[in-house]
């Protein structure tokens, strides 16, 4: 066994050190030992086996060789007998040959199995947590949307297939997705991030304030500009949603797209005046970044109920609810969806940093996941 | 009238050189002076003022008040300073020349010729592109978020989704918006409505494992209804809406999907 590998750091560590690969978690090795994470994988990666082993800095062992090579030996004497050169090399020489040559083929053969694993691991309960832990500490950037305040920003793919897009950031401020500033990520598929981790993080980690959070960070001119639009924004707005709601849709309203909403919308001006909607070039995309005052507007199915005068086939009022309101307060109005309702366990989840072991990132139960 | 071999050297050499003064007029570089100061870039969103419009005093109207030692600070923007001072004093003017130079761009600009010119950057990017993902680098312009000076950054409009958005580079980050002002991207419009790119109604549906995120999705619907009541609007009153014509296909295609999905859902509250 002529083993090099242990000499350094690991595939996975060098693969994640690279630059343009700061967004890539490691993903553990006992993730990727365990074939079930790996299935479906064969069909898409050549040169598979090689690859994981790259991956797992594993060598092949001699013994298997050994006898691989003995068996193939025949078979390539026959094959390369014409082009084989008058001094016969040694079996050895030769696979030594062909695995440099096939190098960089399993080399990028090895960054796609990477990054179709590091897809499923970042929606696993470690690979999410450490994933976490880079977004506490901003690897992944900010949004540049000036009324997201900095809000902290997630990488995301278009395409769960590899080949389509490169990676992409969502911010969770504005609920939309920008290319990331620098150059570098545009050498990295968006198919290695998935497109549902950064929605299924902010379902797992439900007491993250996206909205908060950066300015201690910034800038001093940033950070006084910030606390300026803060102000002016939360003068502007007028929060109409009734104080005691809190969960509509399975978001808490102050986490439901912070950044969008009266207070969050640019206005165009000419010296001051508005520019009017009628102008040609007056402003069409406002709807883009609104957000209703009373987020209890988005509580679809009590508003089509509400339409609607038979009661025959009225739902419970549990079923009909999708807004939760703080108990205790209820019965401040006669509103029926202010009446107390069950308490989802989404709330209940885990906090980042306090450890995600309370919920699984996989429970999307009042979320108003897959089934609603 | 003013072809370009006339412009003052010290524009060209701020706008090329980033501040760094033309050798003509470099002063013996002391040890006082800051490397920051000189080796501060990011010019690139200004446009060079044509000497005509700086040398007619009507457009400085009221910047005698705004700016520090305004006549040294005009002398050496016009290029015509010849005042022995020391380096802090000399650092003072390079200071007040800058300023004074960035309140008079932003009048510059919407004029006529500072329109054109700054439409000219504005077809080669030079602003930077939408970092939006739906915007597909749609060029972006400068602005202020206020016209008095000090009080904001620099920020950059996309005409596409018509956001404003924070420059990528630090070095753009520092310059004052007040340079660019608030309405100079709103009246380029106004003065050229073709460049006006078409509205899209593409948008990012978060998802989980295939699945619409619920609130999400609800908001998203929520914004289409707002869309849609200003279409109706704009119809009512005969304009054209400006979005792009595929996506009337797209929302089609959406209606029919929601009405499916609607139908599901009233099974679903049935059972």
């Amino acid at each position: 066994m002529s083993s090099s590998s242990q000499v350094t750091e690991s595939w996975i560590a060098s693969f994640c050190g690279l630059l343009g690969h700061e967004y890539f978690a490691e993903v553990s090795e006992d993730f990727i030992e365990d074939d079930f994470n790996l299935t479906g994988l064969q069909s898409q990666v050549p040169m598979y086996k090689e690859a994981l082993e790259m991956i797992l800095d594993v060598e092949p062992e001699d013994d298997d060789e050994d006898e691989e090579e003995e068996e193939e030996e025949t078979g390539e004497e026959e094959e390369l007998g014409d082009a084989r050169a008058p001094g016969y090399r040694r079996a050895a020489d030769r696979r030594h040959l062909r695995i440099a040559s096939d190098l960089s083929v399993i080399e990028s053969s090895a960054e796609l199995l990477y990054g179709l694993i590091h897809q499923r691991y970042i929606t696993s309960r470690p690979g999410i947590q450490q994933m976490a832990e880079k977004y506490e500490l901003q690897h992944f950037g900010t949004c540049p949307r000036v009324h997201c305040n900095s809000c902290k920003v997630l990488p995301v793919g278009l395409n769960d297939s590899p080949g389509h897009e490169t990676v992409k950031l969502f911010c969770p401020s504005c609920l939309d997705v920008y290319t990331p500033p620098n150059s570098r990520f545009q050498t990295v598929d968006g198919a290695f991030f998935g497109t549902t981790f950064p929605s299924l993080f902010f379902m797992t980690f439900t007491e993250l304030d996206i909205g908060g959070g950066l300015r201690s960070n910034a800038s001093a001119t940033i950070d006084a500009l910030a606390q300026l639009q803060a102000q002016t924004s939360e003068g502007k707005s007028r929060n109409t949603t009734p104080s005691n709601v809190t969960s509509i849709n399975g978001v808490a309203p102050h986490n439901l797209a912070p950044g969008l909403g009266t207070g969050s919308i640019y206005e165009p001006r000419i010296y001051g005046f508005r520019v009017s909607e009628r102008a040609r070039s007056g402003p069409r995309m406002k709807w883009l970044r609104m957000r209703p005052q009373d987020v209890t507007e988005l509580d679809e199915t009590r508003r089509y109920w509400e339409d609607r005068d038979d009661d025959a086939d009225r739902p419970d009022d549990d079923d009909l609810n999708m807004v939760d309101v703080a108990e205790g307060k209820a019965g401040v109005t006669a509103d029926r969806r202010k009446k107390p309702i069950r308490t989802r366990r989404t709330r209940m989840g885990p906090a980042l940093g306090a450890g995600a072991a309370a919920g699984s990132p996989m429970d999307t139960n009042g979320v108003g996941g897959p089934a609603g | 009238m003013e072809s370009s071999h006339s412009i003052i050297p010290w524009f060209r050499a701020m706008i090329l050189n980033s501040f760094e003064w033309p050798t003509r007029l470099q002063y013996e570089p002391g040890p006082t002076q800051r490397p920051g100061f000189i080796s501060s870039r990011g010019n690139e969103y200004f446009c060079e003022i044509d000497e005509e419009y700086l040398t007619d005093r009507f457009n400085l109207t009221g910047l005698n008040t705004e700016v520090q030692y305004y006549q040294y600070a005009l002398d050496l923007v016009t290029d015509v300073f010849d005042f022995d001072c020391d380096d802090d004093m000399r650092e003072q003017i390079e200071k007040s020349a800058r300023h004074l130079y960035g309140l008079v761009h932003a009048r510059y600009i919407v004029t006529t010729r500072g329109l054109a010119k700054m439409l000219e950057k504005f077809k080669k990017s030079d602003f930077g592109k939408c970092p939006r993902v739906m915007c597909e680098s749609q060029p972006l312009l400068p602005m202020g978020q206020s016209d008095v000076p000090n009080s904001s950054p620099v920020k950059l409009y996309c005409a596409r989704c018509e956001d404003l958005y924070n420059p990528k580079s630090s070095r753009h980050a520092i310059i004052d918006g007040a340079y660019f002002g608030t309405s100079f991207h709103n009246i380029l419009f106004q003065v050229y409505p073709a460049m006006q790119p078409p509205k899209s109604q593409r948008r990012f549906e978060p998802r989980v494992f295939g699945f619409k995120v619920h609130a999400a999705a609800a908001l998203a619907r929520w914004q289409s209804e707002q869309r849609e009541g200003m279409k109706d609007r704009l119809r009512a009153i005969k304009l054209e809406t400006g979005f792009e014509e595929e996506d009337e296909e797209l929302e089609e295609d959406e209606e029919d999907e929601d009405m499916v999905e609607e139908g599901a859902e009233g099974a679903a509250a049935q059972l």
